[in-house]
């Protein structure tokens, strides 16, 4: 008798297991096209089921789509993305020492933001998700700034009131980073739309995870850039696991998520995320798009999330340890190195004193970030300030709480 | 002036800020090319163009969405969703995201947008085209939440309310975009022709958020209440041959404590009503807000009129309403008391 059965996706390794990686479709380094930007969607439908890739094993960049940056920007994105680890290295360490309550690496995922940073302009605006501190690095924030925003200190630029890493810069053109799933992605349209109603030529850049892709706002997103044709990069980051939820669980397992593009009828571009000149070259061809009328792009970045989901996470009890070992597109740092090194670019010397150098910078920053206050020590923001903001002008009602506040606090130090 | 139906009035609310103000964009379904099913944006497509009168896939939440995301670049996004029922995939982008923008970007954004949509029933519209979810909204900080009761009043809040830098939910009684209506459907309709509220000025003009309005003065007792319950509020202080002062909010949130206060204080008598379910109501907020000020002027429990907690029924439209009998019961109950 046939019998209809549930079909409950499982990841390819378990704790334990040896991990298995072959459900990933690799493309040789240079093997596919580079459609005009300005193509019709049957002519660009192939990149959705093939992977961009531009270095090859032995660190040469090959293929159409090899973006030919000079060996000075070759450096600055892999200084950007060497700063970023030292930074969440820290930061990792810092949460595990008690002195932040959360954090969240974006360890083996640098290229997807550094090097998409670098083929927009800055008046370029990025809607990021909660992994893209490569973004705001890349974009020159401090690393000072963003430490006093971990620690909810006096100089936090969201005044003690999100969980840290949830970044913004109004004047580097980072949108604020809200926490909860996938709601940037239309957010970003909409702002897309704006430009293209002003007729300006600024364009936007959204970022969102392979398990986001299962909410609505991912397929309204898709919905509405499509059909109104807005200037905006929407990118899937596939780095496999949402916590403990394996891509499959997003409907990774049959079709790529690039293969949503299509769908929607925009190109859809699965490209290799640990690849920088990858990353960088699609990202410019979406741009080139973006800027020229044509519409928007989704690119999927196939990465791994080599760290754990957040430091309150334990990955060892849902996948195999040290599986990331075994992920066959590498490390998106060392990969750029090897290539500058083919370039006669860069030497093992440069790479020890550079990363010297950020431990150091990153170090100095924490030291300073601290004489701001943390949580617990030091200068604080005054409690007053949580009733700012709620409204640009504060109700009578919120006034009244405040004053309700400021007694409490005064009784409370008098005890 | 000119005599001008809720419908007219809100119409002219978007064409006068739309003609000042180029940033301000409307969108929504069928709001477009076809006016919208109420028509409250008829004609403003070809008047401004096909870029600022947007119509919006059948997609409340992408809708939302694409509206902040205009508004972080700068436009004053004016939403429609075609009936407040629908709003409900929205939510999630109106607390999560709308409201607290401003909050969570330490003031560094802001999402000036308005979000306007027909609410409450008494067009046989059934369970999903009649509800009333003010409750809903007033219970989120940082947004404001707006209910006008006539056609001057829809007017200034909607231009107040879409040049507020904060969002707005701008609640729009669907029953009352006709005429004024008394909760009586057995009366033949009447327009807005007759009423002094219909008389709405051309141009531009402002009527503030949470500034509420006495529409009628009385010493005996204070109805508080918004949307259609207005008139039927009056018609049911009428009939009750009661000396009562009626108070229409028109905004709940900011909420004009003070004339809500001082109008108790006045009376010691108070009855609050609304066309939602009673049950967590707005009217609980209200009420709770008297006992607290007024509680030593009181001379009677006060007392809330509203919908019953249940879905609004398609077939008993008219038990479920908060017609003028239950608010004449209240009435009596509140006057009786001692």
């Amino acid at each position: 008798m046939m019998r209809s059965r549930l079909h409950v996706p499982r990841p390819p390794a378990r704790p334990g297991e040896k991990p298995d990686f072959s459900y990933v479709a690799v493309s040789p380094a240079g093997a596919a096209a580079r459609p005009d930007p300005n193509a019709p969607l049957n002519e660009t439908e192939f990149l959705s089921r093939e992977m961009v890739r531009v270095l090859d094993d032995k660190g040469r960049a090959v293929g159409p789509w090899n973006p030919h940056l000079a060996a000075a920007d070759l450096e600055l994105g892999l200084r950007h993305m060497m700063l970023t680890r030292a930074f969440d290295d820290r930061m990792h360490r810092a949460q595990r020492g008690g002195k932040i309550t959360f954090y969240m690496k974006s360890t083996g995922e640098e290229a997807v933001s550094v090097a998409a940073n670098m083929a927009l302009k800055p008046s370029d605006m990025m809607f990021p998700a909660y992994r893209n501190q490569g973004l705001h690095i890349a974009r020159g924030l401090k690393i000072v700034d963003l430490m006093c925003q971990l620690l909810s200190n006096s100089r936090d630029m969201c005044k003690g009131r999100q969980l840290p890493v949830m970044y913004h810069s109004a004047e580097s053109n980072l949108f604020s980073i809200s926490g909860n799933l996938a709601t940037q992605f239309p957010q970003a349209v909409g702002w897309a739309m704006a430009a293209a109603i002003k007729g300006e030529d600024r364009i936007c850049s959204t970022w969102l995870g392979d398990g986001s892709t299962a909410e609505a706002d991912f397929h309204y997103a898709l919905l509405f850039a499509q059909i109104y044709k807005a200037p905006v990069i929407l990118n899937v980051v596939n780095n496999q696991w949402a916590i403990s939820t394996f891509q499959t669980f997003a409907g990774g397992e049959g079709r790529s998520f690039a293969s949503r593009g299509p769908g929607y009828g925009m190109p859809g571009i699965r490209v290799d995320g640990n690849d920088f000149l990858a990353v960088y070259a699609v990202t410019q061809w979406a741009a080139e798009r973006a800027r020229t009328g044509a519409g928007p792009t989704l690119i999927e970045l196939v990465t791994y999330r080599a760290a754990p989901h957040s430091t309150s996470d334990d990955p060892s009890r849902y996948r195999p340890k040290d599986e990331e070992k075994s992920w066959p597109l590498g490390d998106p740092i060392e990969r750029l190195q090897g290539h500058l090194r083919t370039l006669g670019a860069w030497s093992d010397e440069q790479e020890q004193a550079l990363a010297k150098e950020y431990e150091e910078h990153v170090n100095q920053a924490w030291k300073e970030a601290n004489t701001y206050g943390t949580l617990t020590d030091g200068p604080q923001l005054d409690p007053e300030t949580m009733f700012q903001d709620v409204f640009k002008e504060q109700t009578p009602n919120l006034a009244r709480q405040r004053m309700q506040l400021a007694q409490e606090l005064k009784e409370r130090a008098q005890k | 002036m000119t005599q001008m139906n809720m419908i007219q009035a809100l119409n002219s609310a978007m064409d006068v800020m739309m003609a000042r103000d180029p940033g301000v964009v409307l969108m929504g379904e069928d709001v477009g090319y076809f006016g919208g099913v109420f028509r409250a944006t008829e004609g403003l497509q070809r008047k401004y163009g096909e870029h600022r009168v947007l119509d919006s896939p059948i997609a409340e939440g992408g809708i939302v969405a694409t509206a902040i995301g205009m508004s972080i670049n700068g436009l004053r996004p004016v939403a429609e969703i075609q009936f407040a029922d629908y709003i409900y995939p929205a939510y999630d982008q109106i607390v999560s995201e709308l409201a607290r923008i401003r909050y969570r970007s330490g003031g560094d954004f802001c999402a000036p947008v308005t979000i306007r949509t027909p609410c409450g029933g008494g067009i046989r519209g059934g369970q999903t085209h009649s509800q009333s979810p003010e409750a809903l909204f007033a219970h989120v900080s940082g947004l404001k939440v707006v209910m006008p009761s006539n056609p001057y009043d829809a007017k200034g809040l909607l231009i107040a309310s879409i040049e507020e830098d904060d969002p707005v939910i701008f609640l729009e009684p669907k029953r009352l975009y006709n005429g004024p209506f008394d909760g009586d459907p057995n009366k033949p309709a009447v327009g807005w022709n007759s009423h002094a509220r219909g008389d709405v000025p051309e141009g531009h003009y402002r009527v503030e958020l949470g500034v509420a309005d006495i529409v009628r003065p009385g010493s005996k007792l204070t109805i508080i209440t918004y949307g259609t319950m207005v008139h039927v509020c009056l018609a049911a202080a009428e009939k009750a041959g009661v000396d009562a002062e009626v108070i229409d909010l028109r905004s709940i949130v900011p909420l004009d404590v003070e004339t809500i206060v001082n109008s108790v204080k006045k009376t010691g008598r108070c009855i609050v009503a609304h066309e939602a379910t009673r049950f967590a109501g707005f009217g609980a907020e209200i009420l709770s807000t008297v006992q607290e000020e007024c509680f030593w002027h009181l001379e009677a429990p006060v007392l809330r009129v509203a919908g019953w907690d249940t879905p609004y029924p398609h077939a008993f439209e008219w038990e479920y309403f908060p017609g003028q009998a239950r608010v004449i019961a209240a009435i009596k109950a509140t006057m009786e008391a001692s």
